[in-house]
């Protein structure tokens, strides 16, 4: 534990002022359960915890640590992967979660005002009434706040037709990093000027923090059909993966997962998915009645000429559902047999699925760590699901390896290192094997333009900060704060 | 700078010629921009590479550069208070890679949005981006069109998933890559989509396709003039609808005074064809007894557009759905006080239309429709106001003489403003990339 520093410790009273006594964590034990988000391998014990009810709470606290030059990170429901929201010793740690309300549905528009920390599945059962949904739906729903969705910029089974979080957010409340509120984006959906909404969203918590959230609301599908296809080997998927997208055919979702990753849901849910099946491939068509049943029956041949070995149809809600669980609990049910897990999330291109897979079967033997292999077939995500045993000394490491070669083998396809899960802390090492120098100092600017100060979720994404004063290509004279002995340059 | 300025041209020209061999002087006749700047120097760069040393050597001299495509868009935004250099990013004209099989494609910056159409479609595959046929891409994205489809697949934006730009300092960038689903590093694509040029050169980027649809169906509905309620019920029925259209478009143009509702949607010759059956319907339904029917026939105002010249004053309006007879009567009200009647269109059910002027209007009709526009609107938005300080619609002036900018007074501030000028502060320093393209910018 280290004790907390004094430019944080100078700040508790004017906490206490701004969010009330009773939501400000000093007690140790207390501010030991915000040491990691969902990436458990990351931890740290913030310095000071504070839990503000409003938008002018979150600017008073924002603005309270950037005349102390105090860090702070934003959290929502904590469930994020890559570390996105793992706390900084030296400062102060936000957290949203009781600023959960749906502020306003507009039918008629199809717009929801919500607040950050409302969850992600609260959204839709507000809108269910009116006959809308929200379209994002990452795996961790019922709990994940949407605040968490925005600066992840999730995604979730159904992005593959509907899109990501970035593509239904028409409008942001933030707080800037010197602790002013400004909107970004007036929520039509239509932007004037630069596009910060754009920017903002997928920024992992580094341009500032939100406090509201104006989403846009999707109709209900007429009709919903899930087919769920056994195949003997995860190339026979593949295969029906490429034949429904050349078919010209966009599913609301295509999901895949291999037989180690069947076992472990069938041991956690009892999803009752075919007995022995090499892979099982989930194909979810919405949309009008008058298409989707005619799209339905060329997904069924397109998948029995591919190899099927069984087929099975779901299309009400609550078989759906059925299917659905094994899928979503895929990553929590690795815990069933295997002592410890790393998660990984890269993309390729979806032609390149099957070669990904091969390379990743023979890093496997070679290593002798079992990877379960769970993705989003449509869209070339991976989750190689990377087991190893934490009481075997060397099998971290190994573990740890083992993920990393399969970023290189998403990399070397053409993909990319993370596809919904973000870079966090996490993955900042692994920015240089995808951007050069310059491409990772341009994004800078935008954060330099936005925290010049660095204080708004520092040391994330990025593996070497850069120094907000220094003109952009031309770097003559050494930064004033280096010169000054203020700053140094790692 | 002005040592810099007093540099003499033949060793400016042959400093930009060493950058990048395709470099001439500047033509009144075709290197003109908005507001007559005549550039000293066009120049023409074959790769990223060179466009890279090109802007490298403007940036030593301190040169005020601007982008151009095709042109087509040139008479939009303010006009620029420098510019020195044109770059014509015609002969980046490549397609570089078509990854049929992952719906993606990597294209030069300079290819014409009609000769990638072309590309695609033997593929049964398309840029799900309505914009002029001779536009390029690049331009398309700098300026952020898109038209009726917007409903649908959303701006360029939202189908961009890999861009290359080259800084006003000459250093070359990439975000994003060639896969759809990536959230690796910020997205500059999403900031230099829109931006007018105002932050750097886009060189290269990459996209996301969609298939050809094999069927596709036009459900118009003609209201009368006194039936502005059932249009506007008519397009906030047919945007909400589980029917999945792909447009939802409404045209007021006059006399006679008609607004067109028109709803597009694509998928299989059966399903279109329920579809539209039942859009049609639903367009009878709202309300003020419309004239419906069914066609094949694009609803295509937005190319007439195109062809017509100089635009003259145009204003867009964005807007939430429910607003919007409240936006068309505060259109009315600003035409019939200005004494000029607007041609108003666009993606209405996407929240946004577009009011154009005759471009032979007087300035000071403009200047007042402009204004009255702007009081009427601010009403509007204040009406819905719930006190978080977010103005539920916003108004922007796309292109319009000098002059009418000038009486029309400012645009209503755009939220996050200071935040737009810290971004270009720092992408371009010096204000040399088409500085004044925006209203408030620099």
């Amino acid at each position: 534990m280290v004790a907390m520093t004094t430019a944080v410790e100078a700040l508790v009273p004017r906490m206490r002022e701004i969010c009330g006594p009773d939501n400000v964590v000093t007690d140790p034990l207390d501010l030991r359960t915000y040491e990691c988000d969902g990436l458990t391998s990351h931890r740290s014990v913030p310095a000071l915890v504070v839990l503000p009810g409003t938008a002018s709470e979150v600017a008073s606290v924002v603005a309270a640590c950037a005349a102390a030059r105090v860090p702070f990170v934003a959290r929502g429901s904590g469930t994020g992967l890559s570390g996105g929201a793992l706390p900084r010793e030296d400062g102060v740690l936000i957290v949203m979660s009781r600023m959960r309300s749906i502020v306003e549905i507009d039918p008629v528009s199809r717009r929801a005002i919500v607040e950050p920390g409302a969850t992600n599945l609260s959204v839709s059962k507000a809108a269910a009434p009116f006959g809308l949904f929200y379209a994002p739906d990452p795996s961790s729903q019922v709990v994940c706040s949407v605040g968490g969705n925005v600066a992840e910029n999730s995604g979730g089974a159904h992005c593959l037709k509907h899109g990501f979080t970035v593509h239904h957010v028409t409008g942001l409340q933030i707080v800037t990093p010197s602790g002013e509120l400004t909107w970004l984006g007036d929520g039509s959906g239509v932007c004037s000027g630069y596009d910060l909404l754009g920017a903002f969203i997928g920024s992992e918590g580094t341009l500032g923090i939100v406090t509201k959230i104006v989403v846009k609301l999707m109709p209900l599908p007429e009709v919903v059909h899930l087919l769920l296809v056994a195949y003997d080997t995860t190339s026979h998927g593949g295969q029906a993966v490429s034949d429904i997208i050349g078919a010209g055919i966009l599913p609301a979702a295509i999901e895949m997962m291999d037989a180690l990753s069947i076992e472990a849901a069938e041991e956690a849910v009892h999803c009752n998915y075919p007995a022995g099946a090499g892979a099982v491939l989930l194909v979810e068509l919405d949309g009008p009645a008058a298409e989707v049943g005619a799209e339905m029956s060329t997904v069924r041949s397109l998948c029995e000429a591919a190899g099927a070995t069984e087929i099975r149809t779901a299309d009400d809600p609550a078989d759906r559902a059925g299917i659905w669980a094994g899928r979503k609990s895929a990553f929590a049910a690795v815990g069933r047999i295997s002592p410890a897990y790393i998660v990984q999330d890269g993309v390729v291109p979806r032609t390149s699925l099957g070669a990904v897979l091969a390379q990743i079967a023979s890093l496997s033997a070679e290593s002798g760590i079992r990877v379960a292999n769970v993705f989003h077939a449509g869209d070339g995500n991976l989750h190689p699901l990377v087991l190893y045993d934490d009481a075997v000394p060397g099998q971290a490491e190994a573990a740890e390896k083992v993920s990393g070669a399969i970023l290189d083998a998403c990399l070397e396809q053409g993909g990319s290192i993370t596809g919904e899960h973000g870079v966090g802390v996490d993955k900042s090492r692994y920015m240089p094997r995808m951007f050069g120098a310059d491409d990772l100092d341009t994004m800078q600017l935008v954060r330099c333009a936005f925290d010049p100060a660095s204080l708004c979720n520092p040391g994330k994404i990025f593996p070497t900060p850069r120094l907000c004063g220094e003109v952009p290509g031309h770097r003559r004279a050494p930064h004033p704060a280096v010169a000054a002995g203020q700053a140094e340059i790692f | 700078m002005d040592t810099e300025r007093a540099v003499v041209p033949a060793a400016l020209m042959a400093a930009l010629a060493a950058a990048c061999p395709a470099v001439r002087e500047g033509d009144p006749a075709a290197d003109a921009v908005t507001g007559g700047l005549v550039p000293a120097f066009a120049a023409s760069p074959a790769s990223t590479g060179e466009a890279s040393a090109l802007l490298r050597t403007a940036a030593e001299y301190g040169l005020a550069v601007m982008p151009r495509g095709a042109g087509t868009g040139l008479g939009w935004g303010a006009a620029p208070s420098a510019c020195d250099l044109v770059v014509d990013m015609t002969a980046m004209d490549q397609v570089i890679e078509h990854a049929a099989g992952d719906l993606v494609a990597r294209v030069q910056a300079g290819v014409t949005m009609g000769n990638l159409a072309s590309v695609l479609a033997s593929a049964g595959q398309q840029l799900a981006i309505d914009a002029p046929a001779d536009a390029t891409v690049g331009g398309v994205v700098a300026t952020g069109t898109a038209g009726p489809r917007r409903f649908r697949y959303g701006a360029p934006r939202d189908l961009l998933i890999g861009i290359t730009v080259v800084r006003a300092d000459g250093v070359v960038a990439h975000s994003g890559g060639k896969v759809v689903k990536n959230v690796a590093g910020y997205d500059l694509g999403k900031l230099f989509s829109g931006s007018q040029g105002t932050l750097g050169l886009i060189t290269e980027v990459t996209f996301r396709l969609h298939p050809l649809p094999a069927a596709v169906a036009w459900v118009t509905g003609d209201f009368g003039p006194s039936a502005l309620a059932g249009a506007a019920s008519a397009v906030t029925s047919a945007a909400g609808s589980a029917l999945v259209p792909s447009a939802v478009e409404l045209l007021w143009t006059g006399p006679p005074a008609v607004l067109r509702v028109g709803v597009l949607l694509e998928g299989t010759p059966s399903g279109v064809a329920e579809r539209a059956r039942r859009m049609a319907e639903l367009l009878t339904a709202a309300g003020g007894t419309p004239v419906v029917a069914i066609s094949e026939t694009p609803f295509r105002w937005w190319e007439q557009d195109a062809e017509s010249g100089p635009p003259g004053t145009v204003v867009r309006v964005t807007y939430w759905v429910r607003q919007l007879a409240d936006v068309l009567d505060a259109l009315a009200r600003a035409g019939a006080s200005a004494g000029i009647r607007p041609a108003v269109g666009g993606p209405a059910g996407a929240g946004a239309l577009y009011a154009r002027l005759d471009p032979a209007a007087e300035d000071d009709t403009a200047a007042r429709f402009v204004r009255a526009l702007r009081d009427r609107l601010s009403g509007v938005f204040a009406g819905s106001a719930d006190g978080s300080g977010l103005s539920r619609g916003s108004m922007a002036v796309l292109a319009a003489p000098t002059a009418v900018l000038a009486a029309a007074g400012a645009d209503q501030p755009v939220p996050g403003l200071d935040l737009m000028r810290a971004v270009k502060d720092q992408f371009d320093p010096g204000h040399r990339m088409c500085p004044g393209r925006f209203p408030w910018g620099r």
